[in-house]
């Protein structure tokens, strides 16, 4: 069709692409036309409330929100949950909040519709590649902790574990139809691009002598950071441990449908790994995981990787920016969203603690500890770039920082 | 096997934890969740019937299975995401315009400007 027939007037267009751009493995749930549909305008949804909606949230606080708070308190804000608790008051915010929030909960039931219309056709297919198989290590007694029992993550009802039906994975399934709506596309064909930047950005920083030959994942969830370290590390061992049995299930059998084979899918809480001997392992990853744990956990999480890492390994958490001194207030707030407003309740003091000194607790010594950021690599051609897309969505952009350590030999 | 399930319900299920509500008076947040489903339902119908205009114009028959396996091309595909962008833009006017309002100080409204006009000397 001529440009001059379109009816559209922009030039140039720069949002997610089509969903049927996305990568279809051997376990993908079916999709019918309008179902897609959905997540593209789910997709679009998303990226219109971060670049049209919400720059008006932070044109409210330079105009009003923030003055008024001086004028009543004759003083600036001191923390960011002072400035949370201004904001919410506030129309923009409000407005932007309550879109947010439906967008969410929308996209979870379009994922769940698809997932849980064909659940047994999906538990057939995953148990065809997983029955018998020695890499899904299930444990029927396995208690959930609180941190993933209290409250359904990021609004996904029945979390990382529920099972509707005996062998169930439509919460597996759920999550990996529908990420590419909250992020825009932004995580790549086979929702990836994180690890593949983890595993480029270790190969570009530990060079040809890093051969690592037994990986854990922590909090692997349905193994889609992980695939691609697996990928670029064919001769690893590679373990993925998470605490919820659906995401195991269906994640060796994506992994198998991918031709990806060297990776263990165990069913265990990762505050404990008392089944894993010590220094056993020489690359310890967890992408996207710490926020979901709690201030209980995460030092048990910190000591056990210093516990498991052999001499000479390296341990990488990778997360979103800590709040600092240097961060703004208003930035913080609005990162701090995901904690309050959508189902994330560790978010906010994970992302305030010292994760130098937490790290160092652990055994680690400072001169040991890494430090670093990396963005959602992905096909350029097809994908949007987290690394050149200047727009942000505080908390939810492909880009994230690494802390870490190498255990000196 | 049929599905013992009950997809309809099981989709709108609500996820555990207390659901924060935003507006002060919550039914006007209730009534905006309502809109934002028939939203995305018209922007559904809107894709299919693009597909459909595409599957006529190259002479594929309009077959439920046809529309299903419909795959646009990049171009296609970026005409069809300028469509949405142009539509939700028309959908939330309003704030958009709350937001060019915000950094508009001291702007008069037509009411104080007639009072204005309306003196002689």
């Amino acid at each position: 069709m001529p440009k001059s027939e379109t009816n559209s007037p922009q030039p140039n267009y720069d949002g997610p692409p089509d969903y049927r751009v996305v990568g279809r493995h051997g376990v993908y749930p079916e999709t019918s036309h309008d179902e897609i549909s959905r997540f593209n305008f789910l997709a679009q949804m998303n990226r219109h409330l971060s670049t049209k909606i919400m720059p008006g949230v932070g044109e409210a606080f330079e105009t009003r929100v923030q003055k008024t708070f001086r004028k009543q308190n004759s003083r600036d804000f001191v923390n960011r949950h002072e400035v949370r608790k201004a904001l919410v008051n506030d129309s923009m915010f409000q407005w932007w909040s309550a879109l947010r929030r439906a967008t969410m909960e929308t996209r979870q039931q379009a994922g769940r519709w698809v997932t849980i219309r064909q659940a047994s056709d999906l538990i057939n297919k995953v148990n065809e590649l997983t029955d018998g198989d020695e890499r899904l290590q299930l444990d029927e007694n396995f208690v959930q902790p609180r941190s993933t029992a209290a409250i359904d993550h990021h609004c996904m009802p029945g979390s990382y574990h529920t099972e509707l039906l005996p062998g169930d994975v439509t919460g597996a399934a759920n999550y990996d139809v529908g990420i590419f709506a909250t992020t825009g596309g932004m995580l790549g064909r086979y929702n990836d691009g994180g690890g593949v930047a983890v595993a480029e950005w270790v190969k570009e920083k530990f060079g040809d002598d890093f051969k690592p030959t037994r990986i854990l994942d922590l909090g692997a969830g349905l193994g889609h950071n992980v695939l691609p370290i697996a990928q670029a590390f064919p001769d690893a061992e590679v373990v993925a441990v998470d605490a919820g049995a659906p995401m195991l299930r269906y994640g060796l059998a994506r992994a198998k449908a991918m031709g990806i084979n060297n990776v263990t899918f165990v069913q265990d809480d990762v505050s404990n790994l008392s089944r894993f001997s010590d220094e056993s392992f020489d690359w310890i990853q967890s992408t996207m995981f710490l926020h979901e744990t709690s201030y209980k956990s995460m030092p048990m999480i910190f000591k056990e990787t210093h516990r498991l890492l052999k001499r000479g390994g390296i341990v990488l958490h990778v997360e979103q920016p800590q709040y600092t001194d240097e961060m703004p207030l208003f930035e913080q707030a609005m990162r701090d969203w995901d904690a309050f407003y959508n189902n994330e309740p560790f978010w906010t003091k994970m992302h305030e603690v010292d994760l130098d000194d937490w790290m160092t607790k652990a055994g680690f010594s400072e001169a040991e500890l890494i430090h670093g950021g990396v963005a959602a690599v992905v096909d350029k051609d097809v994908f949007p770039d987290a690394a050149e897309d200047e727009s942000e969505d505080y908390g939810r952009k492909a880009a994230w920082h690494v802390i870490g350590a190498r255990k000196g030999s | 096997m049929e599905d013992p399930l009950d997809p309809v319900l099981l989709a709108g299920s609500k996820s555990k934890g207390k659901r924060p509500w935003f507006f002060e008076n919550p039914d006007v947040e209730r009534v905006m969740n309502i809109n934002l489903a028939l939203i995305q339902e018209v922007a559904v119908m809107r894709e299919r019937l693009d597909t459909v205009e595409r599957l006529l114009e190259s002479n594929t028959p309009v077959t439920k299975e046809n529309i299903d396996s419909f795959a646009p091309t990049k171009e296609q595909a970026d005409e069809r995401g300028l469509w949405m962008q142009e539509y939700l833009a028309r959908i939330f006017r309003i704030l958009q315009q709350d937001r060019e309002a915000l950094v508009r100080e001291n702007e008069d409204s037509s009411e104080d400007v007639s009072e204005e006009f309306a003196q002689t000397d």
